[in-house]
């Protein structure tokens, strides 16, 4: 099956304390169980269900998605950065396989 | 209201009538908009029918006809009466030739310059470079090439993006002006695609100019031509950019806006600080700026036929007074500059035998404006149904497309006047009678929507082969009545197929020859058209 | 002119009492205020298959000025649900934007759950069209 590659923009620096915008992107079909294939047979569901940002280990922003996300889903929020440090990015799949990514910000 | 049309009225045609302009204050705007590359003289006829809903309904533009030259106090018959309504239209063109001319449009515009040195701005509303054989075989850049020339300081734009995105881009690279527009962005990442004002200092004062272009572009035209640019009306963006204009000290905020007039007379109701919008789209042509609250509203007109000139005195960051002109451009009274003359002929000259060859007669006159029908489109529709053997013929709408007199040829030109561009193919398909009843609600709604910033700005879509009743004022999903299959006299049947020819889909891949090749065999085979009234279309409530 | 494709027809629409109710449980049965939160998505969908849309909640996002969570529903889809997001005071500010799909013309509601427990909701009606038509 197609790998699902998540693309996060995250600026390289802030200043202490800076809310900073963070914008993120994973291919992923978004399957939504409503379909039905040729057959009429219904198509299973299989959508990425949660998607979460951590800042040192501490959480930021989570999101709980339903199958009306669009395929390919894109999140954009804010991030308050009060030091330097690592923002993790977590998708969970329905077929529980999850996809991370990482990206440093330094505070000047 | 009126005073334009008495002074006019009471002098004589000649040149320096035309352009006499005391000038007024410190800067002047000179707005062009919706010229669909007419790169020579036309003829183009004004509706006689144009709707406005809602709060819209009966206000300028939405007064036609003989309304309209009651409205302005203008005597039938005259010069202006011709330029600005659809009333005897045939005739007039006969006595007062064709309007526009991008050669005549250049002696306005180097006159105003002559006359107002560096404190002026041209400013193209957009719909620039399509619309004609000529733009479609260079990709607009016969239009780019004559602009340049003209020189004018900022461009929005609409059907300039059915070229796609890549010659969009090419093409602006090589501009040596700015195609703004702030309500264009990047559809992966959710950010502004192009610049959404530019700064100007112009006779002392500092004028933001915020491009808006078409915001249902992705919608009226093929996305899949721009998949990475998002479009959308974005009313909190345009605030957003008024304010930081002014924040830069833009002592004159002026909109050139490709919303459509409706929508920009919303958006002068709904934001503040806009001193001037540029209209363009709807292809209005007021002799007179309208007023919401300070906001000045400039309506230009569509295909050369006019040119606006706005002088302005500002003061201390405010209007303290305007005076505008609407100047027809009559081109058998103005003289055509020599330059721009040499320049349009020979972006023609490889085309010229083929421009004018002819097709056939007409005996009536062939136009397309009108909310409901043009006689150009009935043309297209009945070639559709014949060509194409089909039961019914659909054809888009749209705004733009040049008149022919009666009694005269239909020439190549005057075919690809109506139905140049990108996406051209003449489908055949089958529809349920329920499908064309959504579409033609679904289009009347976007044409009638009481909320103009749900209205997309063109004409009813055209049908051949099937009369209907529509309510203009009825809730979307029930405007549309008496649907009936001309050719038998039965009512539509909601379940039953049909066979359904049009062209111009927004759908990638549609397939089938290119309509001017179909309304070309049309015409080589029966060699005379004679256009009647269409009443097949009744309108109600 | 045509363009039809890609809305694909599912099952009946959520009813009006299903998003009623998926409000009260997110609520704890409380009826939203209007105000403080605000939902920006476009007058006409380009694509039923992707409709952005904003929501902004006007919020300190420190102590007990503070916004929990937003609910986004549609309902005119299939199923009311489409997401919810989640803040901290990390978010730093109560702004998020998504993509979401919409299967015909309908309201895109989004309410938010304050940390004192009051509720606030904003509502935009997005058109699905079939276009190509213009000027
Ligand atoms: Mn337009
Ligand atoms: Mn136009």
């Amino acid at each position: 099956m197609a790998t699902s590659k998540p693309r996060v923009k995250v600026p390289k620096t802030a200043s202490a304390g800076e809310t900073v915008v963070i914008k993120t992107l994973i291919s992923h079909e978004m399957e939504s169980g409503q379909r039905k294939d040729k057959d009429g047979n219904v198509i299973p569901r299989k959508i990425i269900n949660r998607f979460t940002c951590e800042f040192n280990g501490q959480p930021v922003f989570s999101c709980d998605i339903d199958p009306a996300i669009s395929a390919n889903p894109y999140f954009e929020f804010s991030a308050k950065v009060p030091e330097s440090g690592t923002f993790k990015f977590t998708w969970v799949d329905d077929d529980g396989s999850t996809y991370t990514d990482e990206q440093k910000i330094e505070v000047k | 209201v009126g005073k334009w049309s008495r002074a006019a009225a009471q002098q004589a045609l000649s040149e320096d009538v035309l352009l006499e302009f005391e000038p007024f204050g410190n800067l002047t705007l000179v707005h062009i908009t919706d010229i669909h590359a007419q790169l020579m003289p036309v003829y183009f006829r004004e509706p006689s029918i144009n709707l406005g809903a809602g709060a819209a309904a009966g206000l300028p533009p939405h007064v036609s006809g003989s309304d309209f030259l009651k409205l302005y106090k203008i005597e039938p018959g005259s010069p202006h009466a011709y330029t600005l309504t659809s009333e005897d239209f045939a005739a007039l063109a006969k006595t007062y030739g064709k309007m526009g001319g991008l050669d005549r449009i250049a002696t306005i515009i180097k006159r105003i310059r002559s006359a107002r040195g560096d404190n002026m701005l041209l400013l193209d509303g957009g719909d620039t470079w399509q619309g004609s054989y000529t733009s479609l075989k260079t990709k607009g850049q016969d239009m780019v090439d004559a602009f340049n020339a003209l020189a004018p300081d900022a461009m929005t734009g609409h059907w300039e993006f059915t070229y796609g995105a890549d010659r969009v881009q090419e093409i602006i690279e090589g501009l040596s002006f700015p195609f703004l527009g702030g309500n264009i962005y990047d559809a992966e990442w959710n950010e502004p695609a192009f610049d959404a004002y530019k700064m100007f200092e112009k006779g002392g004062v500092k004028i933001a100019v915020l491009g808006q272009a078409f915001p249902y572009t992705p919608i009226a035209n093929p996305r899949w031509m721009f998949p990475n640019w998002s479009f959308g009306i974005r009313e909190e963006d345009v605030a957003k950019n008024v304010e930081s204009a002014r924040a830069e000290g833009a002592e004159l905020v002026v909109l050139l806006s490709h919303n459509g007039f409706d929508v920009d007379r919303a958006m002068a109701s709904r934001i503040e600080g806009i001193d001037v919008i540029l209209t363009g789209h709807t292809h209005d042509a007021l002799p007179e700026p309208v007023l919401v609250g300070k906001t000045l509203l400039i309506a230009s007109g569509s295909h050369g036929k006019f040119l606006s000139r706005l002088d302005l005195d500002v003061r201390g960051g405010e209007v303290k007074g305007f005076r505008h002109r609407l100047i027809p451009v009559f081109s058998d009274v103005i003289t055509p500059d020599a330059d721009m003359t040499k320049l349009v002929a020979d972006l023609r000259a490889p085309y010229e035998a083929e421009l004018k060859r002819e097709l056939a007669t007409t005996q009536g006159l062939l136009y397309r404006r009108g909310n409901f029908n043009g006689t150009f489109d009935d043309l297209i529709c009945q070639a559709l149904l014949e060509v194409r053997e089909a039961d019914i013929a659909l054809s888009p709408g749209f705004r733009w497309g040049t008149s022919v007199l009666p009694g005269q040829a239909i020439t190549v030109e005057d075919l690809h006047n109506a139905c140049a561009m990108t996406y051209p193919a003449a489908y055949r398909s089958t529809m349920t009678g329920q499908m064309l009843k959504d579409i033609l609600e679904d289009v009347a709604d976007n044409l009638f929507n009481k909320d103009p910033y749900y209205q997309q700005g063109g004409d009813m879509v055209r049908v051949g082969g099937m009369g209907y009743a529509i309510d203009p004022e009825g809730a979307m999903g029930s405007r549309v009545s008496k649907m009936t299959l001309l050719k038998t006299g039965e009512a539509i049947d909601s379940a039953k197929e049909y066979a359904v020819a049009g062209w111009a889909s927004v759908n990638e891949a549609t397939e089938g020859p290119p309509i001017w090749e179909v309304v070309e065999t049309y015409l080589t085979s029966h060699k005379v058209v004679t256009p009647e009234e269409n009443r097949s279309v009744e309108i109600i409530g | 002119f045509i363009a039809m494709a890609g809305l694909g027809v599912g099952p009946a629409a959520a009813a009006a009492e299903d998003t009623e109710k998926k409000i009260m449980d997110f609520t704890g049965g409380k009826a939203p205020e209007s105000g403080k939160i605000s939902l920006t998505a476009p007058e006409i969908a380009e694509n039923g298959n992707t409709v952005p849309i904003t929501v902004e909640v006007e919020s300190a996002m420190t102590g007990d000025d503070m916004v929990q969570s937003v609910l986004i529903l549609a309902d005119g889809n299939p199923n009311p649900e489409v997401a919810t997001f989640n803040f901290t005071a990390l978010s730093g500010t109560a702004a998020a934007t998504t993509r979401m799909r919409l299967a015909k013309t309908q309201s895109v509601i989004a309410v938010a759950k304050m940390a004192d427990g009051s509720v606030f909701m904003d509502k935009k009606e997005v058109k699905v069209t079939i276009g190509g038509c213009g000027g």
